[in-house]
């Protein structure tokens, strides 16, 4: 019989009482009830164990990396059994031909009944030169893993958006990978990095309801993205007090004040920082004051400054790199009030002077 | 007194005084002025908020939230006054649609946009007299006002929406917004640009409500207050 996760935790030693926790913690982040952490317990105990195929394109690996360090010992756990086994680039032990023999048995063994996780955009440009491995291409190896694949999860905002690489002037036409897969229903856990207890949790709810969590109209989880950082933001009485930071070291700052004046995207960013935080809780940027980046956001690279409130809407050979929206609206209002101001003046130039014509003419008569 | 059908330009005296504009419209009107002046002012500082910092525990302060509730609610005010308008539009008399469809496919219209566009650049002396909104006027009022006004009611309460988790309350209604321009950051630069848009607008409304009423033949601002359009002088 195939290995269930829990015979695989037991295994490394994880106590009972340990696991009934994870359970219930998985439970509580996806919004779910008590029963829901019976069901994951259920699963987890009975299911036999979902072969996850960790793949990597174009990326820093920051994914991989924010996930063996969460620092909740359990998830760590379970994260590491979900994907080490299988083939993950970065954490299995094979290597060169080993490692596509292991890709190739789980996708003859499991056909269609693995899931496919992906770290990384593809290259287009070139017909995909741009990131190869073994002599095959990123998006080759992605289309023919995805064939078979149940699911596909997008890990972090370069599978899902494209993320720095697909910043402007995007020279390897890097794109997300829903792009290449158009076939197969992916789920996008964006972030740079995604928080490690949502990457856990998705494949926890793929492997005790059979099915991908409820996503929103762009993809992502439900559970996790459909709020923003602002809304649930412990620093969000002093966004309503009206009490902002100006300066990084000025008094508001050391009190903790909103960060939204320094270019906090959090009230733009939808992701669950705000709740689960990061490092098992204890922290996340705006925790640590430094406004949110808008990390797990499209485009987040090109939108201007990380430090200013309003982003850069002109192309920088217009008006600069600081041409934001009041730049552009206000110099727009005073060039209509000149050309106002002028239009008025010649018409009182005109109106008098065919004024006193009609004096003149009136006078001759 | 003869009309041109589709521009509503005066083409024979004697010149008659016109109901023009309803009380449903008039009304809108003023509202759409009275909301339009804290919404630009709230709007704006929205954007670029004044910091009350020193102002003790932010428990006993309230006052972004006090901006952003007045914004909220002319916001309301202004849309449902919109609406309003667009239902008047088919209900109201002949020139209650003329803002909203401008009869770009009839020869005479444009005949019409481009004698007051050639009035303006001083190349045509006299003005034409106009029953309602001038073609050029209808175009401007039409790009401008009824378009710039759309985006910024749309894309406001897609940000109005963004309070709620997707797929609940008003994110249902307009969540689509979101999707269509991206990210929600696009969406608020676009709200902000319309701001101006409509300011933009206002400036040259303003300014050519009170040059047709000096040096035009017809009533413009009295208008909006009592409907007549009346003319200066009887002949044509």
């Amino acid at each position: 019989m195939t290995e269930t996760y829990y015979d695989l935790l037991r295994r490394q030693g994880i106590s009972r009482r340990s696991f009934l926790q994870f359970c219930s913690l998985t439970a509580a982040s996806l919004g779910l009830s008590q029963v829901g952490a019976q069901e994951i317990a259920h699963a987890m105990q009975t299911k036999p164990r979902l072969p996850v195929i960790w793949l990597h394109g174009m990326e820093c690996t920051c994914c991989s990396e924010a996930f063996i360090r969460s620092s909740h010992p359990l998830v760590k756990d379970v994260v590491l059994s979900m994907i080490s086994l299988d083939y993950s680039n970065t954490l299995m032990a094979a290597a060169a031909d080993q490692a596509e023999e292991q890709l190739e048995s789980i996708i003859r063994d499991y056909k269609g009944k693995y899931i496919l996780a992906v770290e990384g955009s593809s290259s287009l440009a070139g017909d995909g030169i741009y990131c190869m491995s073994r002599g095959k291409t990123f998006i080759e190896k992605l289309a023919h893993v995805a064939k078979d694949a149940k699911a596909v999860i997008s890990w972090g905002s370069c599978a899902s958006w494209g993320c720095v690489q697909a910043a402007k002037p995007n020279p390897t036409q890097a794109v997300p990978i829903h792009k290449v897969v158009t076939n197969k229903p992916v789920i996008k856990v964006p972030g740079c990095p995604p928080i490690p207890e949502v990457m856990t949790a998705v494949i926890t709810y793929y492997l005790t309801y059979d099915s991908i969590p409820p996503l929103d109209a762009q993809g992502r989880p439900k559970m996790f993205y459909s709020q923003r950082i602002h809304d649930k933001c412990y620093r969000r009485p002093h966004f309503d007090a009206g009490q902002f930071v100006e300066k990084f070291d000025d008094d508001g700052a050391r009190m903790g004040y909103c960060l939204y004046k320094v270019g906090c995207k959090g009230p733009t960013t939808y992701n669950a920082c705000s709740a689960i935080r990061w490092n098992d809780g204890l922290s996340f940027p705006i925790q640590s004051g430094h406004g949110c980046i808008g990390c797990s956001e499209d485009n987040f690279w090109d939108k201007g400054s990380f430090y200013k409130h309003l982003p850069t809407i002109l192309p920088p050979g217009w008006g600069g790199i600081e041409a934001t929206a009041d730049k552009v609206g206000l110099t727009a209002v005073a060039v209509t009030g000149a050309a106002v101001a002028a239009h008025a003046a010649l018409s009182a130039i005109k109106q008098t002077s065919s004024k006193s014509r009609n004096d003149k003419l009136a006078a001759k008569e | 007194m003869k009309i041109e059908k589709y521009s509503g330009r005066v083409t024979e005296g004697p010149l008659e005084n016109v109901y023009v504009y309803e009380a449903p419209v008039r009304l809108w009107h003023w509202i759409t002025v009275l909301m339009m002046i804290p919404l630009a002012v709230t709007g704006y500082l929205i954007g670029d908020p004044p910091s009350v910092t020193g102002a003790g525990e932010a428990t006993f302060n309230y006052t972004f939230a006090w901006v952003r509730i007045i914004h909220f609610s002319c916001a309301m005010i202004f849309a449902v006054a919109f609406l309003m308008r667009v239902y008047w539009a088919i209900v109201g008399n002949h020139y209650a649609h003329s803002l909203f469809l401008p009869p770009v496919w009839r020869l005479a219209w444009w005949k019409g946009l481009f004698r007051q566009l050639a009035y303006y650049l001083f190349i045509k002396k006299e003005p034409d007299s106009w029953i309602g909104h001038n073609p050029l006027a209808q175009a401007g009022m039409f790009m401008m006002f009824v378009l710039g006004a759309v985006t910024i009611i749309v894309t406001g309460f897609a940000l109005y929406a963004q309070q709620w988790a997707s797929g609940q309350s008003w994110m249902l209604l307009f969540g689509w917004v979101h999707c269509l321009f991206g990210e929600s950051q696009a969406v608020r630069t676009v709200h902000h640009l319309a701001m101006y848009y409509l300011l933009v607008f206002v400036i040259l409304h303003i300014y050519m409500a009170f040059r047709e009423d000096i040096m035009g033949k017809e009533t413009v601002i009295s208008t909006m207050v009592n409907g007549i359009r009346a003319f200066k002088t009887k002949d044509h």
